[in-house]
Formats: C-alpha cells, sequence, structure tokens
C-alpha cells in the first residue's frame, strides 16, 4: 500500500478540520446560556462545552463515535437493567448484550439488519431480472431497439422519486414490511445491472466470435464460454453501482411508513433534534455501504483472479 | 427471433386478435381487420425477400391502429377481451421486430427509423396501462390511468411549474454549479501536488459512494426548510464525483504531450488552458453528467426530510399522504423529463466540446 500515507494524512486532516469546524458551529448556543444565565463566558469553557454538548449542532467525531457504540452495545440499546447486569463487559456479557440488541428499537444493530435485509433482497431481484433483460436485449434485435432505450434514459431521471408513493400504495393494498422496500432496491439496482450487462455481454469482438464459429460452437456454447466469462468486469462494475443504489433506495423507501430501518433513525432523529442519533446512523449507513461495496469488490477480485483477469 | 419463426408468430397474433373479435358483440368489423392481420402474416411469411420493407410494418400498424381503439370501448367482461388485448400486444411485437430489421438508412428518416421501436414499445405499455386499468377497475388512488395524469398535467401546470422552479431552478441547479464549479476549483489545487492526489483520490471514490443522501436530515437543520438546504445536500452529492473525475481527467496528458508543451517554454498556466484542461474534458463531462442524475436526486429526497409548502419532493409526500396519486405521477413524468433533458443538454455540450475523442468519433 503506497497510498497509505497520503490517504491517512488526508483522513486526518479531515477529521482535525471537523473538529475545529465544531467550535464555530456550537459556540453561538453556549454564549447564548451564558447570557441568560448572565455569566461570562471564557474562549477555554467554550471550547469545551462545544465538544460535548447535548444536542450540537455539529457533533465531535467523538460524540459520534460514542453514540454508534451507545446505540450498538451501549446503554442506550440494551436499557439500563440490562446494562448494569452486564456492566463488566466480558465475552458472556458482551453475548448477552449483543443478544438484547437485536431485537430493540433503539438499537442500530437492529434498524440496519432491517434496511440490509431489505437491501440484500431487492438487490439479489433486480440483479437476476437486469441480467435476464440484459440477456434478452442481447438476443433479440426487438428488445435492443424497444427496451434498450428505455433502460438508458432510466439512468438519467430521478426513479427514486417513485418510492414513496411505492410504500404508501403497498401498504394501503396491505403488503407492507420488507417487501415494499425490496421492490424500490429491485429497480434501484435492475437499470445499472441491465445497461452494464449488456454492454459486457457485447464485449467480444468479432475475431473472438469467428474463432468460437471455426469451433462450431453452439449458441448456448458461445454464451457459456465467451459472452458470460467477457462479460463479468463489466457485471461487477455495475454490481457495486447498483448495490449502492439499492441502499439509498431501502432507506429513502423507509420515509413515509415508519417500521424501523436507517431511514426512519435518520427522519426521527431530524424531527427530535437529537443530532447524534442522525450522525450516528449517517455513519452506520456508510458502514453498511462500505461493507456492501467491499464485499462485491472482493468477489469481483476473487472471481477475476481464477479468470485470470486480474488487472 | 429467427427469420422462419416470424410468420407464425403473426399467424399467432392475428389468431389471438381473432379470438378476442369474435367474442366481441358486432365485431364484424374487427373481424376483418384481424383477417387483413392473417393475410398480411401469410404475405410476409411468402416474399419476405422480395417485398419492399416499410410495407409490411405500414399495414399492421395501420391494424394495431384500428383494434385499441375498439377494445377502448369494448366490455372487458367479454370473454375475448384478454385475447384480444395479447393480440395487440403481439401484433405491436412484431411490428417492433419488423422495424427492427430495416437497415435504416443515413439522415434524419434514418434516425427516426430508430427511435420508433422505442418509441411503440413506451405508447403500447402506456396503452396496456390504460386498458388493463380501465377494464380492472383499479382506483385511482392505487394506479391512475395514463389519461388522468396526463389530464392532471394540463390542469395544474402552474402547481407543477413552481414546485419545478423550487426544486430545480433554486435547489438542485445552485447546488449543481456551486458543488461542481468547487470541486473543479479544488481539482486543480490537488493535481498540483502529487501526495494530496494519491491520499484524495481513493478517499473521493470511497466517499462517493456512500449514501450522502443520508446528510439531507442535517442540512435541513443548519440551513432551514428553503432551498439552501437542498442545494447544501446537492454540494455534499456532487462534489466528489466530480473531483474524481476532474483530477483524473488533469492527468490524461502522456508525457510526451507535456514534454512538447516544456520545448515550447509554456507556463503551468498555459499548459493547463491549452493542453490539460482540454484534455481533460472527457472525464470532466463524465463527471458532469453523474452530477446532473444525481442533483435532481439530492433535491428531492432532501425535500422529504422538510420543506416550504412548494417543491416536487414536498408534492410527492404530501399528495401521497392524500392518495392524489394523479398529482404524483404528473410530479414524476415532469421530474422524469426534466431529468433526461438536464443529462441531455450535458451529452450534446460534450459533443460539442469533446469532439475529437474517440467515443464521439464515428456516429
Amino acid at each position: 500500500m503506497k497510498n497509505a500515507l497520503p490517504i491517512l494524512t488526508v483522513v486526518a486532516v479531515l477529521m482535525a478540520l471537523w473538529y475545529v469546524a465544531v467550535v464555530p458551529m456550537n459556540a453561538p448556543w453556549e454564549r447564548n446560556q451564558a447570557a441568560m444565565r448572565g455569566e461570562e463566558i471564557s474562549f477555554g469553557q467554550i471550547l469545551t462545552a462545544t465538544m460535548n454538548q447535548d444536542r450540537p449542532v455539529l457533533p465531535a467525531p467523538h460524540q459520534v463515535l460514542i453514540g454508534l457504540y451507545e446505540q450498538t452495545l451501549g446503554c442506550e440499546a440494551v436499557g439500563r437493567r440490562v446494562c448494569r447486569a452486564t456492566t463488566p463487559l466480558n465475552l458472556e456479557n458482551f453475548l448477552t448484550r449483543l443478544n438484547e440488541t437485536r431485537t430493540s428499537v433503539r438499537s442500530l444493530i437492529y434498524h440496519g439488519w432491517v434496511t440490509l435485509s431489505a437491501t440484500m433482497l431487492g438487490f439479489i431481484f433486480g440483479t437476476g431480472a437486469g441480467i435476464l433483460l440484459a440477456v434478452g436485449i442481447v438476443y433479440n434485435r426487438a428488445m435492443d431497439s424497444s427496451v434498450m432505450p428505455w433502460a438508458i434514459a432510466s439512468q438519467t431521471i430521478p426513479i427514486i422519486a417513485l418510492a414513496p408513493m411505492i410504500i404508501v400504495v403497498l401498504n394501503s393494498v396491505g403488503i407492507s414490511g420488507m417487501v415494499p422496500k425490496a421492490i424500490i432496491a429491485a429497480y434501484l439496482s435492475f437499470f445499472p445491472v441491465v445497461v452494464g450487462m449488456v454492454k459486457g455481454l457485447r464485449a467480444p469482438d468479432a475475431m473472438q466470435m469467428d474463432l468460437m464459429k471455426t469451433y462450431s460452437a453452439s449458441g448456448l456454447g458461445v454464451f457459456l464460454k465467451l459472452r458470460l466469462p467477457t462479460s463479468m468486469p463489466y457485471l461487477f462494475a455495475s454490481l457495486k453501482v447498483g448495490i449502492a443504489a439499492a441502499l439509498v433506495g431501502t432507506i429513502v423507501g423507509e420515509l413515509p411508513v415508519q417500521q424501523g430501518g436507517l431511514g426512519v433513525r435518520l427522519l426521527s432523529g431530524s424531527y427530535y433534534g437529537q443530532t447524534v442519533q442522525i450522525w450516528a446512523a449517517l455513519f452506520a449507513a456508510a458502514i453498511l455501504a462500505a461493507g456492501l461495496v467491499g464485499i462485491v469488490a472482493l468477489i469481483e477480485r476473487r472471481v477475476l483472479a481464477r479468470m485470470g483477469m486480474a488487472s | 427471433m429467427s427469420e422462419r419463426r416470424e410468420p407464425f408468430t403473426l399467424v399467432l397474433a392475428a389468431l389471438t386478435a381473432l379470438m378476442g373479435v369474435g367474442a366481441l358483440p358486432g365485431g364484424a368489423d374487427l373481424l376483418l381487420l384481424a383477417a387483413g392481420l392473417i393475410i398480411i402474416g401469410i404475405g410476409t411469411g411468402l416474399m419476405a425477400d422480395r417485398a419492399p420493407a416499410w410495407v409490411v410494418p405500414l399495414a399492421i400498424a395501420g391494424l394495431l391502429l384500428a383494434l385499441p381503439q375498439r377494445l377502448q370501448t369494448a366490455d372487458p367482461a367479454q370473454a375475448g377481451f384478454w385475447f384480444a388485448v395479447a393480440g395487440v400486444w403481439l401484433a405491436a411485437w412484431l411490428l417492433v421486430t419488423l422495424l427492427a430489421r430495416i437497415k435504416p438508412p443515413s439522415g434524419p428518416a434514418g434516425a427516426a427509423l430508430k427511435l420508433a421501436p422505442a418509441l411503440i414499445f413506451g405508447v403500447t405499455l402506456l396503452w396496456l396501462w390504460q386498458t388493463a386499468a380501465t377494464a380492472l377497475q383499479v382506483p385511482s388512488v392505487i394506479l391512475p390511468t395514463p389519461t388522468q395524469i396526463g389530464a392532471r398535467l394540463v390542469s395544474s401546470t402552474d402547481v407543477l411549474w413552481t414546485d419545478l422552479v423550487q426544486t430545480f431552478v433554486r435547489g438542485a441547479l445552485s447546488g449543481f454549479a456551486i458543488g461542481c464549479g468547487a470541486a473543479i476549483l479544488f481539482a486543480l489545487v490537488v493535481d498540483r501536488y502529487a501526495f494530496l492526489r494519491r491520499g484524495l483520490l481513493p478517499v473521493g471514490n470511497f466517499l462517493a459512494a456512500l449514501p450522502i443522501i443520508g446528510t439531507a436530515p442535517i442540512f435541513v437543520m443548519w440551513f432551514g426548510f428553503d432551498w439552501p438546504s437542498k442545494s447544501a445536500v446537492v454540494v455534499a452529492m456532487v462534489f466528489f464525483p466530480m473531483l474524481v473525475n476532474t483530477v483524473q481527467g488533469l492527468t490524461a496528458t502522456t508525457a510526451m504531450q507535456r514534454d512538447l508543451m516544456r520545448t515550447y517554454s509554456a507556463g503551468w498556466w498555459q499548459t493547463l488552458m491549452t493542453l490539460r484542461l482540454p484534455a481533460a474534458m472527457p472525464f470532466v463531462f463524465n463527471g458532469l453528467k453523474i452530477s446532473a442524475t444525481l442533483a435532481l436526486i439530492g433535491a428531492i429526497v432532501a425535500e422529504f426530510f422538510g420543506s416550504p409548502t412548494r417543491g416536487m419532493g414536498f408534492r410527492i409526500s404530501t399528495e401521497v399522504g392524500r392518495l392524489q396519486l394523479d398529482m404524483v405521477w404528473a410530479e414524476i413524468a415532469v421530474s422524469a423529463l426534466l431529468g433526461s433533458a438536464f443529462y441531455g443538454f450535458w451529452a450534446l455540450l460534450e459533443r460539442r466540446v469533446t469532439f475529437w475523442h474517440p467515443s464521439q468519433r464515428s456516429r
């Protein structure tokens, strides 16, 4: 990793900037409070106070970290009683807390799981349908000329605007929970996969196709031994886009009907002015997205290396 | 679909249409139309190579126009109704197949011919939606018909226009301009220091993959309900994709080209303006196109977290709550048109500016 040092420096600078920004963002409130109490407040006092406000305008990084812990394994997630009972955090108590936090509505693990399961369900269906449609488009000229322009055009329009309607309408006909969110996640991951996969299945050049013909390969043979392998880099590139889009779709899909999920944490945090909760949920979503994209990238590396295509 | 099977499909389409038509009361006129469809099918089968290719689609198109019209007024309880609908679908499919086989001539006629299948597909889909929603009597609180949506589009243009100005012009456009401008300027700074570039590119790429839209509630809290908060979300969303693309673009020149500029004793500024910025344009436009779609998404979704009583996102979320779905669909139609127009603007500009790039040539 020759880039490790520059990356770490950039991250450190971003963190430092964040800490510096905390002071001017939160200072007015402290000054107001001091003025109301009729006290003078020194700069040093402001400095320490802004770092640990209860409802800061901009929480400091450590507050977000503590918030993340509190809302996963800490007392806020598992409740005071369990928290006290399991206080020396050894392995056994850790497992008890983990078990408790799985079902607690104040826990980011619970909400993250709600979001993750809907995302994955939708992603799998969207990707599967996308690959099937791409195969159809590549092998059928009529589908190519009629469906493909719409698939490309759909990349440029904000289809996420459909999300609230799908949720509310499906809810009104009695379908609620994971399925409506998964539908949104599916259609958001569907189009990138279609476009990428069509490109990939068309990637073999004329010479390679001719070679297959000289082998008198069947249509299925050409598909399995040439087109499908050639399309893999394109497929993984669009899978990474698709899974990130699926996660965003699920989160937005959680806004209209409040039934758990990271989107609900974001929205309820903004209703009640719980900034630390918003930031913790935001970071949980970011960790989830990074994890999902990372897993896809890992599979990509393994698969492409296995196929001798690693760059 | 292979050449041999096509007449078969055609006859199948005609037969289903015939079955549907036969079951309709007073459907003698349609019987004739469907019979015509069969004759054309057999005709295509017999002289697929000899007849001028455009005759067949034209004839099918004529039949297609007649049959759906009749179906709009037919009684869906009739047994043959759905067969006729399926027949229309198959015939439209066939029309697209035949159109796709014609080699498009050059010029505007060829361009129109290339677009025709997509348009026919879209129209058929709309027609199916309309027919199915009316025939099954789907309540409009679940799925309004395209005609209802169209009527709403026409009758509430003033509301749609205020929403468009609020969300697109005030929120998305301002954020897009600030975000892209800042990213390009910052990219010029980053480009001067290799250390910064090596560090910022991976971090920027990482941040661009995160659900930045989640910052919307934070910005709404900071900048209030009106458009500045939407603008800020858009800035946050477009900044990193734009930065990464521009920085990558600025490294797109080869060592030989840079050496040439040095032999001209061109300064940093001159090299930038005459060589490196033009060479970066394909990457910059790629970033601009990505940002163009993100900008509208950001502005709409940010309104779900709080907005004044106008704006596309606000209208969508409140009208969904009031089950006024025709209004929601109208907003979605406007946002779709707007999104593709905004994207198309940058794509067109790209073609003008980077006409020299291989991806733009040979078209």
